[in-house]
């Protein structure tokens, strides 16, 4: 099983980019459960989703406290809550942010993961330039399946898609897209 | 067809299918995605010869649903938490009338203090108000049980509740087999009320009954909920006929056939507990798990049958009766009344705390020693309680107990800053 957890703010678009990336595993036969761990929503506070995906039936209901994979939307949570907690010592964490992992203050905290597995993208920025608007979640999955190579962008494209159907949709495909490129290179 | 849809979408979809012709809607977290793709449906000619009705509150909600129940259409609403208290005198009233009205909560806790989040004290409040009450494990389940529920409330007339947990089942998203509508079609068969309120053939419904007969009728209301125990199995047999997988039934056992330790549960955390049980079984541990599906009738024959080999018993449930203990264990209590097995009590995920695979697992390795209070509360923060207990044993004014609360674990400073 693959449990990733996914923290922003809200207005960011947490909760449904665990359903999508939930339904871009379903499109490729996997199980796949995605969950709001819901507050009392309001723009700008803190915000978690989760989202498991495995061969088989998902039959576990608590909150994935232990993530394989970590995607923080908003850099500024790092100073607020816990994010890092409870990340595998071989999990993936990718991070909205122009600016690097030293520059976040998070150096220490991460270093024991391999290289490979921290990954920074400016994917407000790639919205705003694609999308024009400051939502980077449909984004960050593009750079999840570079980063971690569990699901396809070409599943996460169909997803984006079953979501926001349109302009859209599409604005947030090629946005996901050049995200998926950008953390391929990097 | 196989989709990846919300719990509450998966839920609409398949009261859709049922052909409800009057749908009552007042929105109240977590239930209210139902009401809204229910809306939405009917607005977009999906849902043909459906009524949706925009009511101006819960027990609006109901009242509607009891006349146009009662005019023959079939009735369907939705509610959660505060709103199913407030509809609670239509609550006793769709029951004591012997409407078929089907309703799903969205499991909620009451307060005060005010929380959104789940547990399931609202619906255990209603569990005495005639209804039948029917508990889903899964998405897949609540939408199986939502067909069979209309089918089950009109061959007996009598309404029924599908409750699922709130935000855990209705606002997660996983895979659904959707049934198609020619599946559901066979199934259910078109509304043939008992009693039609008719202008061209006038009666009345709700008659004044006093002494010399509201016994009797009570023992009827009884004595339909006793037949419930039987037909609610057939129901479930005849789903598995028409749409291939197994579904309701009055009890859910997991790993449980020779079982010393048997956890009752209800509700979506028994998935939690099967991962549990897994685990302990891996390590040699004779431990089963039984999920009530059916909460009333309260299957009382059924869950005995479960208990062939138990040495304790451990109700784990999310609700309490203050001043009592838990409401499922009490029930349980009576089902295994005369035997000498220990029942222990746990009161778990109230208003929305997590219930982890970690605090299941000690609980039931204690419990495996007979090492549980018989009421025990999962995870009690004791530091917190003891502190508030000495608040107020010191000062003559020690303020509100939720306040001092938070302010002790920081959750207010926290919310200034974050």
């Amino acid at each position: 099983m693959l449990s990733v957890r996914i923290h922003g703010r809200g207005g960011q678009g947490v909760v449904s980019a665990a359903e999508m990336l939930s339904v871009a595993a379903f499109l490729e036969g996997k199980h796949a459960q995605a969950v709001p761990s819901f507050g009392s929503e309001r723009m700008g506070a803190p915000v978690v989703a989760f989202c498991r995906i495995d061969d088989k039936p998902i039959r576990l209901r608590e909150p994935v406290l232990a993530p394989d994979a970590l995607i923080v939307q908003d850099p500024t949570l790092f100073h607020a809550i816990d994010v890092l907690g409870g990340l595998a010592p071989l999990g993936f964490l990718l991070v909205n942010t122009g600016r690097n992992i030293a520059d976040l203050g998070i150096e220490k905290a991460v270093e024991h993961l391999p290289k490979k597995h921290v990954c920074t993208v400016p994917a407000t920025e790639i919205a705003m330039k694609y999308v024009k608007r400051p939502v980077p979640n449909a984004v960050l999955l593009g750079a999840l399946c570079a980063e971690t190579g569990v699901i396809g962008i070409e599943s996460v494209v169909k997803a984006i898609e079953a979501k926001f159907p349109g302009r859209l949709g599409q604005a947030n495909i090629i946005a996901a897209k050049a995200a998926y490129e950008l953390a391929a290179r990097a | 067809m196989l989709k990846q849809i919300e719990g509450s979408r998966g839920v609409a979809e398949a009261v859709a299918m049922c052909r409800p012709e009057v749908v009552c809607a007042y929105p109240i977290t977590p239930q209210t995605h139902i009401v809204e793709d229910l809306g939405a449906m009917v607005r977009a000619g999906e849902l043909k010869d459906c009524e949706f009705i925009n009511v101006e509150s819960e027990f609006a909600a109901l009242s509607v649903a009891i006349g146009s129940c009662a005019a023959g259409a079939r009735s369907y609403t939705a509610t959660a938490s505060q709103g199913l208290l407030f509809m609670a005198e239509a609550v006793y009233n769709a029951s004591g009338l012997g409407l078929p009205i089907v309703m799903t909560v969205g499991n909620r806790a009451i307060g005060a203090p005010i929380n959104i989040w789940n547990d399931q004290s609202d619906s255990m409040s209603m569990r005495d108000a005639g209804w039948i009450q029917l508990y889903a494990e899964t998405n897949q389940q609540a939408v199986d049980l939502h067909i069979q529920a209309f089918r089950i409330a009109e061959t007996l007339s009598l309404p029924v509740m599908v409750c699922m947990d709130g935000f855990i089942l209705t606002h997660a998203y996983e895979r659904i087999d959707v049934p198609a509508q020619d599946q559901v079609d066979r199934f259910l068969p078109p509304f043939e009320p008992r009693q039609v309120l008719d202008p061209a053939d006038p009666i009345t419904l709700g008659a004044m009954v006093g002494p010399e007969a509201f016994t009797e009728v009570r023992y009827l209301a009884h004595h339909k909920q006793m037949q419930a125990l039987d037909l609610i199995p057939r129901v479930a047999a005849e789903f598995t006929e028409i749409f291939g997988r197994t579904s309701g039934g009055l009890v859910c056992p997991y790993r449980n056939n020779d079982a010393e330790t048997v956890i009752v549960t209800l509700g979506s955390v028994m998935g939690t507990i099967e991962e549990v049980v897994d685990a302990m079984r891996d390590d040699g541990h004779s431990v089963g798990v039984v999920a009530l599906r059916s909460f009333r009738p309260f299957p009382h024959t059924a869950l005995r049958m479960e208990m062939k080999n138990a040495k304790r018993v451990v109700v784990l449930e999310k609700s309490l009766a203050v001043g009592m203990g838990g409401i499922v264990s009490n029930n349980v209590h009576m089902t295994l009344h005369g035997s000498s097995l220990p029942i222990y009590s746990v009161i778990a995920g109230l208003g929305g705390r997590p219930i982890t695979r970690s605090s299941l697992h000690s609980l039931f390795l204690r419990a495996m020693d007979d090492d549980l209070e018989e009421t025990e509360f999962l995870d009690l923060k004791t530091d917190i309680v003891e502190r508030e207990l000495e608040r107020e044993k010191k000062l003559t004014r020690p303020g509100s107990i939720a306040e001092n609360i938070l302010r002790d674990l920081g959750v207010v400073d926290a919310a200034k800053t974050a």
